[in-house]
This record gives structure tokens, sequence and C-alpha cells, in this order.
């Protein structure tokens, strides 16, 4: 139970030692999903989430979303508690893993969702629903059926419906782990690009290292309910914090691997200490 | 990041959201509210009092508990003779059902051939039959001068079991069929790569993957076959009858009211036992359906393998000798006039009362009365199946309120048990003086569509519920997160989603109404006969000219009911499992 | 942003079919939802059962007959417009009367007779009412307990009737008592009617518990049932259908019917008819009329059950319904004195009785014949 103050203290998300159970009922408590996890994310930052599957961290998210209930600890946002704030009113979106598009609703339509309910007028609505298309790399796409979408068009239009209200902050559950590789690749760069242009402060939640690291500024490394280690992806790689971190981030004692993104080369410490790093 | 200040902070969303929250409980409890009323007061005690009257008697100090009723009932031996006929028509119905159903589900949904679409198109017309037009149908064909008189099957339990398998074909068809599509060919294609003859690949890998479906399908056909009414009621004679017959001969003839009532409680034992397995049945093979791929993997008809031409040669045999042949021979046996020549003599005869004043109305003014009540029967129980249908699908968190829809699904699917015959008996001895009003219900013309309503609404709820639970969760939890209330969620999801079946769910409604008997001929009186209950009473009563109009009053029916359906059904487009 | 550009241009009107077809299936949604107004409106009128004023309903059963003249003669003399309601043969008719009562299917009855009434009486069904000057002899026809309440209307007997053609035709001698029945030689020959829904065939089996006692009926009925016995549910069943006597195609020479049939296979020079009745198996049938408790038009329900009684309808009860008028006075036709007399003996079964036994004899009958 790691405890990592935020860089910026109260504004952004506060999470407390939340605690999200499932199957509980009268007779037995059910098991433990999140025990007792903390976490900060400050205002425009992007936290990944990573850790293997059923290790909680999809839990966590819908528990900050508000739609799984809070067994214990608390969320916060910008300083004020969340308990008892029903979903629609937290301005939290989130994107699915299989994007959840409105079937009955064409591209525009399911864009300009969250416009609707919060009452922007139509022309207004029509100008960001482009503007967000655009973004997103999908001009022109308005009056097309959701069905005729590719995988990785459907999660284009997916996070441009989350961004369109202009949440406060962005929830991503592995948005991008039903695409094949190629395409992974190139949307995490693409994701990323976009959060950062609009500013969203944003938790984005996968089992994949590669993506953690592209996608965000900070890594979160979950396992079994518990979180091991919360730092900047350098951090991570040069000082895992226990042998589990390491083995889940691929770096086994005594293997040489060179991992690269898009914009770091990042290289690994040997037995004998000597490594090439290049910044 | 800038917020157009329209997402409302914490502390406001707190304060804003009881009043809210109470909304949703009023808006909720209403729609529990309605329905449970509805149903309580028109099915629940009609059928509760009418189940008394079997226990209690009135004597001068009150109702005092007699059982002597069902001693005198149960000792006959009457009685068990028609519990036994009643099983052995289900059971013999069923199986048959089942036996020549297998095949056609085979090649109408494994197989691919020009005309397919048609023939299944074809096989589901029977279904939506009103009984007593395919009990007329089969009369025309068994009588002596009928395409089938050779067979002597006139008031014969055989002829029975073919009039209840004619209707209960495309249930086996279509409920096997829909999962059979979608099962993986790969496994039988394995299965014959090891070795295995084709008949065995299907006994020991086919068959079994496709039991659930089999088993749902043997269920609701044994339900049918036990509840017929007006088929039996048409073709049975002094003979043969089923509980159903026999209550509504104890009543009208007997004007036995007590001993009525005693089968009425053993129809209700019954047809709850068939229920009970049915809905158990039912939910494995929705999960099985569930395990299966969204694809659908069909094969070219093989003419010259053993495999395909059997089963498709069984197929044709069923379709033209037990589906078409009696729709063809009602529609040419109606054109054949009185006299013996060919003609629209019955349909012009439809105008008038029938030979020797056999009717009180015309038969156009009875298909008046017939789309009026069925008009308002549809309304009513699409409204109130709408409505039960929409709070049975949600699941919602708590564990108590879970187990309450839980309860409430099971209380609004026992319509569906109890028979309309039922039903109806228990309108006419109990609704003259509802709740102590004063005021007769059974002179208003409200009885006969709210009884068909009853009848109706299960199947509302079983065409509309498949479409509402199939909503994934997430997509309404998408559209919270993308800040709509739980109203608004309502509208613009559940609500689109849920109108996909509002077409059919009202086709469906309509149909049944029009095609409604056994409750109508309780309540119907002379003068606002539906056309089903003037069919019945056309063929009740000698005469070439009252036999003919009866033919060409069931082709009208006929139609109309199928017209309706079909209308319904291209409204709906297609759904995996044809859900029953 | 790199844009993703994709071939498929088949699905662009998909999400506008989806929404066309929601909005097609509102459409008719609604349209549906209206069909009931204007149902509503257009029918409402034709829902109440006849009680615009001047309007009078007359439930019978299904031999009710009586020629246009005479009906327009006396809608015209009380200003009244006669609707009639025919829900089956007289036990039908009567089930009817009792589960209705609450709500009443018209405002007068005529065709409940002596074997029924008492079912009907007991359940409340009648207002009582008789004409002021009813002829006593016509009152007389009714017993104690229906004196007052029920007007005897006609009366007849009900008896087997023989095709005589056809015991010529095969050279069988015609059976001429209720024994002659169970006898080998007249296997498969006879049709009577269902006594829970025909009241000729409850005569019929009234005749027989006069003929044999309460404790014997049930073994004749045995043995006719042995003897090949067919049971039809309503006299035009057994009388047109079956009874190879009126000439439709039937197959049975002997069948239920009324003395009076005979009257009516009477050959053209009026010598000789082809039917006679079995006068040795008779049972004596009344029908009466009455006012319905609760009718809507109670004023003009008595002027109708007067009418009933009236010369008028009385002389033209023997051509339209067969029947004896209850009326002795009534000229009868010619030849009905040779064909169709009333039998002298015909058997007798004390109305207490009848009142008393009647529904556990037709479920013994039930019992012994259909199982």
């Amino acid at each position: 139970m790691e405890r990592t103050p935020g860089p910026a203290g109260l504004t952004g998300l506060a999470v407390r030692d939340a605690v999200v159970r499932y199957g509980a009922t009268r007779r037995r408590p059910g098991s433990v999903a999140v025990d007792g996890v903390s976490l900060d994310v400050a205002a425009g930052e992007i936290v990944a989430l990573l850790g293997p599957s059923g290790c909680g961290k999809s839990s966590l998210l819908r528990a900050v979303a508000g739609l799984e209930p809070l067994a214990g600890g608390s969320v916060a946002f910008d300083g004020e508690d969340l308990a008892g704030v029903p979903v629609h009113r937290r301005g939290f979106g989130l994107l699915f893993q299989d994007g959840q598009l409105f079937p009955h609703r064409d591209v525009g339509r399911n864009v300009a969702y969250g416009l609707e309910a919060q009452g922007v007028p139509r022309a207004e609505r029509a100008a960001r629903v482009a503007e967000l298309l655009a973004d997103v790399g999908l001009a022109g796409y308005a009056g097309r059926s959701v069905a005729t979408l590719s995988g990785g068009e459907k999660q284009r239009v997916a996070l441009a419906r989350a961004l369109a209200p202009r949440p406060r902050l962005l929830l991503l559950d592995e948005p991008l782990s039903a695409l094949d590789r190629r395409l992974r690749e190139r949307l995490a760069v693409d994701v990323r690009d976009t959060l950062k242009a609009t500013g969203t402060t944003a938790v984005f939640v996968t089992h994949d290292h590669d993506e953690a690291f592209t996608v965000a500024d900070r890594v979160a490394v979950m396992d079994a309910g518990r979180l091991l280690q919360v730092a900047a992806p350098d951090v991570l790689l040069r000082a895992p914090a226990g042998p589990r971190v390491a083995e889940f981030l691929g770096l086994a004692p005594g293997a040489d691997e060179l991992v690269r993104t898009d914009r770091e080369q990042v290289g690994l410490r040997d037995e004998d200490g000597v490594g090439t790093t290049t910044g | 990041m800038d917020d157009h200040g329209r997402g409302l902070t914490p502390a406001r969303a707190r304060a804003s959201a009881r009043p809210g929250r109470w909304g949703a409980w009023l808006g909720w409890g209403a729609a529990v509210a309605l329905p449970l009323g509805f149903l309580a007061v028109f099915f629940a005690w009609p059928v509760v009092s009418l189940v008394l009257q079997g226990f209690f008697r009135e004597t001068a100090a009150g109702p005092a508990l007699d059982l002597s009723g069902f001693a005198e009932v149960l000792s006959q031996d009457r009685t068990w003779r028609i519990v036994g006929q009643t099983l052995a028509q289900a059971l013999a119905g069923t199986a048959l059902a089942v036996l020549l159903g297998l095949p056609g589900a085979y090649v109408l949904y494994r197989c691919r051939f020009p005309g397919r679409t048609l023939v299944r198109g074809l096989v589901t017309v029977p279904f939506v039959l009103p009984s007593v037009v395919v009990g007329v149908a089969f009369r025309a064909l068994f009588a002596p001068g009928g395409l089938l008189g050779w067979a002597h099957l006139e008031e014969s339990f055989a002829g029975i079991v073919l009039a209840l398998v004619f209707f209960n074909y495309a249930v086996v068809v279509r409920t096997v069929g829909g999962l059979w599509e979608r099962l993986d060919p790969r496994a039988e294609q394995a299965a014959r790569a090891l070795g295995a003859t084709p008949w065995r690949a299907f006994r020991t890998v086919t068959l079994p993957a496709l039991g659930p479906a089999i088993a749902s399908a043997a269920a609701v056909v044994f339900l049918f076959c036990a509840t017929a009414f007006g088929v039996v009621l048409v073709l049975g004679g002094l003979r043969y009858g089923t509980i159903e017959t026999e209550i509504w001969t104890r009543t009208t003839q007997f004007l036995d009211l007590r001993s009525a009532a005693v089968l009425s409680v053993l129809q209700l034992v019954v047809v709850t036992g068939a229920l009970v397995v049915s809905s158990r049945a039912r939910a494995r093979r929705e999960r099985a359906l569930h395990l299966t791929s969204d694809r659908v993997s069909a094969h070219r008809l093989r003419w010259r393998s053993a495999a395909d031409l059997l089963p498709a040669l069984a197929t044709l045999v069923v379709v033209a000798g037990l589906l078409v042949l009696p729709m063809a021979g009602l529609v040419t046996r109606s054109l054949r006039a009185p006299d013996g020549s060919w003609g629209l003599d019955n349909y012009v005869a439809l105008g008038t009362t029938g030979g020797r004043n056999a009717l009180s109305v015309t038969v156009w003014e009875a298909l008046g009365n017939s789309l009026r009540t069925a008009a308002w029967a549809a309304l009513v129980a699409v409204v109130v199946g709408g409505l039960v249908a929409l709070v049975v699908s949600r699941r919602p968190r708590r564990a108590g309120l879970r187990r309450g829809v839980g309860v409430l699904d099971a209380v609004f699917m026992l319509p569906l048990g109890v028979s309309a015959v039922t039903v109806g008996f228990g309108f006419l001895i109990t609704l003259d003086r509802p709740l102590g009003l004063d005021v007769d219900l059974r002179t208003s013309g409200a009885l006969v569509p709210i009884a068909q309503a009853v009848v109706a609404i299960p199947l509302v709820v079983r065409t509309m519920l498949p479409v509402l639970r199939a909503i994934d969760p997430r997509l309404r939890e998408a559209a919270a997160t993308l800040g709509a209330a739980p109203g608004r969620v309502l509208r613009t999801v559940d609500g689109p989603l849920g109108a996909r079946s509002l077409g059919l769910a009202i086709g469906f409604a309509f149909a049944v109404s029009l095609g409604e008997f056994g409750a109508t001929a309780f309540l119907a009186r002379p003068d606002t006969a539906t056309l089903p209950v003037v069919v019945y009473r056309l063929i009740g009563r000698p005469g070439a000219e009252n036999y003919g109009m009866a033919l060409a009053a069931s082709v009208v029916l006929a139609l109309l009911t199928a017209t309706v359906m079909m209308v319904a059904e291209r409204l709906r487009g297609d759904r995996p499992g044809g859900e029953f | 942003m790199r844009t993703r550009t994709t071939g498929r241009t088949t699905g662009r009107t998909t999400g506008r079919t989806t929404a066309r077809a929601t909005a097609r299936t509102t459409a008719v949604a609604g349209a549906v939802a209206l069909l009931p107004l204007l149902a509503a409106c257009g029918g409402s009128a034709a829902d109440d059962a006849g009680d615009a004023p001047g309007t009078v309903t007359l439930v019978t059963h299904d031999s009710f007959a009586v020629s246009d003249e005479v009906l327009a003669a006396f809608e015209e003399e009380s200003g009244l417009t006669v609707e009639q309601v025919a829900p089956g043969d007289a036990g039908t008719l009567v089930n009817q009367l009792v589960l209705t009562k609450d709500a009443p299917l018209g405002d007068a009855v005529f065709g409940v007779d002596n074997t029924y009434a008492s079912r009907a009486v007991e359940a409340g069904v009648f207002e009582a009412y008789q004409p002021a000057d009813l002829d006593p002899q016509v009152a007389a026809l009714a017993p104690d307990d229906l004196a007052g309440t029920l007007t005897p209307v006609d009366r007849g007997d009900v008896c087997l009737n023989l095709d005589d053609g056809w015991f010529e035709e095969h050279d069988v001698a015609p059976p001429t008592t209720l024994e002659d029945l169970t006898k080998p030689a007249y296997r498969d020959l006879t049709v009577v009617t269902n006594p829970a829904t025909s009241s000729p065939g409850l005569a019929f089996l009234l005749a027989t518990v006069g003929a044999f006692g309460s404790d014997g009926w049930q073994d004749y009925w045995a043995d006719l049932r042995d003897n090949g016995l067919k049971v039809a549910e309503s006299w035009e069943d057994a009388y047109y259908v079956d009874f190879s006597g009126a000439g439709e195609g039937g197959e049975r020479p002997i069948a239920l019917s009324y003395a009076t049939s005979p009257a009516f296979t009477v050959s053209d020079d009026g010598t000789s008819s082809t039917t006679s009745a079995m006068l040795g198996t008779c049972f004596r049938q009344v029908e009466y009329a009455g006012v319905l408790a609760g009718a809507e038009n109670p004023e003009g329900a008595r002027a109708l059950v007067d009418f009933l009684t009236t010369q008028e309808f009385q002389a033209d009860v023997p051509g339209q319904m067969y029947m004896y008028p209850a009326d002795p006075d009534v000229e009868l036709p010619a030849e009905w004195e040779q064909f169709a007399p009333l039998a002298d003996e015909p058997f007798e079964v004390a109305p207490a009785d009848v009142a008393a036994h009647r529904d556990e004899w037709i479920q013994q009958w039930t019992t012994t014949v259909v199982g």
C-alpha cells in the first residue's frame, strides 16, 4: 500500500484507501478486488494503471467513475468528496475496451450524446462534433453508421464522444486491447496527443507496458488489488520497486533487452551493471 | 480546461441528487404498480376466486371449507379419462412435433437452397392461425368428402394430434433451427475426420449440443398441446376432450360451476409443472445460445448426399402434406357453394346471419367487433406488458432489489400458465361486482378486450424482454458517464433499442387477440360476438350453408391474422434464437 | 493526425435506415394506438344491447320461428322493433340465462320448457308476469311452481320418429316400444340428442325415467349404447343431418323428434307421410315465455309475452314451429289429425322430481352413455 502524494496537492483526482469488493452478500464478505489503493492524479496529468488481468485495475477505474460502490476509502476531485454523487453528475468520462457506441445512432449523434445531455444548442453541438472528429482523424464521418466502422475507427469515435462534454477526468479502460498490434501502437500515440492537446486529466488502464509507457506521464503498477509502485516510466525501468514489478515490466534479472518507444530509447542494465542509456 | 459551466460541481450535484432520487423512485414505483394492479384485479382475483369456489361452499353461516367438490370430481372416471386424454394428446403431439421438426430445422436453418425464405415463412403461418380456423380446416380435411376422408380420422385421437402438430411444427423448427445455425460446424467436422459416420457424428456431437433447444421447444409444445382448446372443441366431438374443453362443457352444458372450478385447479397444477420445466429449459437454451458465435453457418443443400436428402424429403412431406394441405383444403372447400358449384357464394353469404338464423350478427359485423376488441386488447397488452418488460429487465445492484425483480418476473409470467378458458371463466363468475362497486363489468364491452389483453401480455413480455435484456449494461454506463441522468438513459438508450421489438409485440398482441377463442367464448354475447366465436357457432350448426359460411369466415380470419403477423415481422428484422 | 480511410461505403445509410425503421415502428404503433379511439366513436352505438327506445329483444332457442306478416303486424301495432337473440338449443338457452342473469341477454324469453324451467326459475332469472286475460286452459298447462311466473305458449310430444320408407325398403318391421330399440335387429339405427344441451334430449331421458323408474333407466341406456346409439348435439343435427327421413342424406331411420314432425314429410297429395312417430315413446313438453328480471325494456317485454298468447301468433305456431299451440281453440292444420296426433299416454315424471334430480340424472346419463 503505497501512498504517493501527487505533484499538485489538492487539485485533480485524489483516491484514498479505496476498497472494492465483489460478490458480497449478507452471508459472506466476497472477494476483494481493490485492497486499499491510494492514488493522486494532478490536473492535466495522464496516469497509467498497469497490471496483469484480474489485478483489480478495471474495478478501481469503475469505482472512481461511480459504477461500483466503494467498500471503503474515498474518492475526491478538486478537494470535493464524491461519495453519494451519482455517475452522471461526476463529470468523468469513461472509454470502454469495445467502445460501446450507441448502435441506433450514427457517428455524429454518438459524439453529440454528451452535449445533448448538457443541453448544448444544436449549432454549437454540430460545430463541436466536427471539431472533435477532426481531432481524432475522422473528419467527415459524422453521417456514417457505426456498424460500418473498423475497430480502430470505433475507438476513435468513442474517444471523440468521451471528450465532447469536456470531462474533468477521462477514464480509459483498456481501450486499445481489442485492436491488433500495429494499430495499437499507432493509436497509443494518437491518444496521448489528443489528451495532451485538450489538456484532459486521464487515467489509462492497460496490461501492456509498452502502451503504458507511450501514453502516460506516470505509471502505477498494480497487482492483486494493491499498488506496487507509481513513478515515471524511466524511473520504473531504472529502479523497479521489487521483483514482482520487474517481472511484470519484462525486466527479468539478467536479460539483455532493449525497449523502444517512439520517443525514448531506454536501455537495460545487465548483470555487470554496464548499460547504455540514451535519454 | 474550459468548462462551459454546464457541468455540476460535486456540492451542487449532491444537493440536487435527492429530488432526482425521489423522482426515480416514484417513476419506478408507478411502473411496477400499474401492471401489478392490473394483473391483481383482472387476473389474480378472478383466478383465486375461481379456485376458492372449488374449495369453499356458501352456507348460511358463510363460506365453509368443503373439499367434497374435489372428492366428487376426482372420483369420477370421466375426470381421469379426460386428464389421461389431455396428457396423452400433449405427449403424443410433442413427440411427433419434435420428431418431424428436427429434420425440418436442419433443412431450413442449416442448409441453403433457393426459396428457403419462402418455405420458412410458410412453416410459420400455421402457428399464428387462430385455433378455431385450424379446427375447421382439419374438420374439412377429415370429413367424409374431404381429402383425408378415407382415413376415418373424424373425431379421433390421431386427428387431434395431427392438428396439434400442424400448429406446433414451427415452434420446434424455429427454436432448434435458431440454435443449430449458430453451432460451429467444425465440431461435427472434427468428428467426421475422426472416422465417425454422419449419423454417428450427428448423434454424438450435434444432438447433445442441440439438447437445450430441443428441451425448450418440447416444453413449449407440451404446454400448448395441453392447453389446446379451440382445436379440440371443434375436432373432439363428444368423446375427446381436454381439461379445458371439460371446463367449458361443465360450465355451459351442465352449469356445474363447482366441478369446473375443481378442474381449473387441476389444470393449474398441470400447467404450472409444464411451465417450471419450460422455464428451466429455456434458461439453459439461452445460456447455450450465448456461447455460440454470432456467425450463421449454412451450407448449400447437397441433393446427392443422403445426409441432406433424407431430411429434405421428410421436410417436404411434412410441409406439403401436413401444413399446406389443410390450408389449401380450407381455401378450396370455401370456394364450393352449398349447391356444389364453384364460386364466391360462401363469401357473399358472410353478409347474412347464416342459415336458419344461426347467428345474431352478420359475419362482417362480427369482424368489426373482432377488430375493435383486438385493437383495445393490443393497446392494453403493450402498455402493461411493456412496463413489465422494462421493470423486469433491470439488474439492480442491491441483492434485495434483484430478488424483488426476480419475483416480479415470475409473477408476471403466471398468466401464460393459466389457460385462457380459466381466465374467461373466472371473469364470468367474479367480475359482476368488482371491488364492491355497483357496476356490472360484464355488461360493458370492456371485459372481452381485457381478457384478451391478459392472455396477450405474457407474449408481449416475452417479445420485448429479450431485446431489453440484450442491451449491454455498459451501454447504459457509457451514457451515464456522458452526463445522462437515469431518465435520459431510459429515453435515449433503452427506448430506441427496445422500440425495435415494439412493432413485433404490437403485431403479436393484435393477431393473438384477433384469434383468441378460449376466453372470448365465455364472455362474448351473441350480439357482440367476435369472428372466432362466430366461426365456432357456424361450424356447430348443420346445413351446407352454415358450413360454407364457416369455411369462408375461417379463411377471412386466417388471412387477417397472417397479414398482421407478416407486417409485424417486417418491422422487427432478425433476432437470434427464434424466441417464442 | 493520421486519418484512416476505408473502402466501405455500403453502410452509410444503415444508420439512417435503422432510424427510419424505428420511426416507422413508432408511426405504426401510434396508428394502432389510435385505432381503438376511432373505433370507439363508431362502435359504441353497436355495442349496447338494443336499448334504443322502442326496441325489445326476444331471447329464444334455435327453433323459434314466426312468419314475417304476423311479426310485422305486432311491431306496427305496438310501435316496438323486435330483435331476436338465439344462444342455442333450449338447454343452452337456459344455461346462458342463468349465467348472464345479472346482465340479461334481452328483455323477454321464449323457449324455456317444462324440463328445464325450474333451473331458470330457481336461479331467479325471471320477473313474475302473466298476461291478465290468459285463457285458464292455457294457464293450466303450467305446473304450480311455474304458474304466475311463466306463460305457456305451445306444447308438443317429444317422440322417436321413424323413416317408414327405409323400413319398407330394408324389409324390417319397425319398432313400436322403447324396449324394441335395444334389440339386435335395430342395431346402429337410432339417433337421439344430448340431454345436457337439447330439451328434446332431456325430454326423452325423462320419458325413460318415467318408463323404467329411477332405478332402471340407466340399464336401459346402457343397452341402447351397446346397440350402437348415436348422440347428436342438437335437434337440428339429429333431424337434418342424421335422420334418413328428412331427405338430406342422413343414415339413421330412427331419430328423436316431435310427434308433429311427420306432418312435414307428407306427400304432395296429402295421403301419406314418409315418417311417423312412435307414440309409445313420448314425453309431453310445454314451452313457456317470460319476462327477464333486470330487462332494459320490461314494458316491451310484457307486451311481447302478451303477443305470444294472442290468436294471431298462436295460429301461426303450427306452421312455423311444428308445435301444438297452447290455446286449444286455435284451428290446426288438416293433416295433423291424421299424421301428427298427440300421444294418448305420454310418459310422465312429477315436476318436483324433475326439479330435484334433473342435474343428477343428466350427469348419470353422461357417465353411462358417453363415458
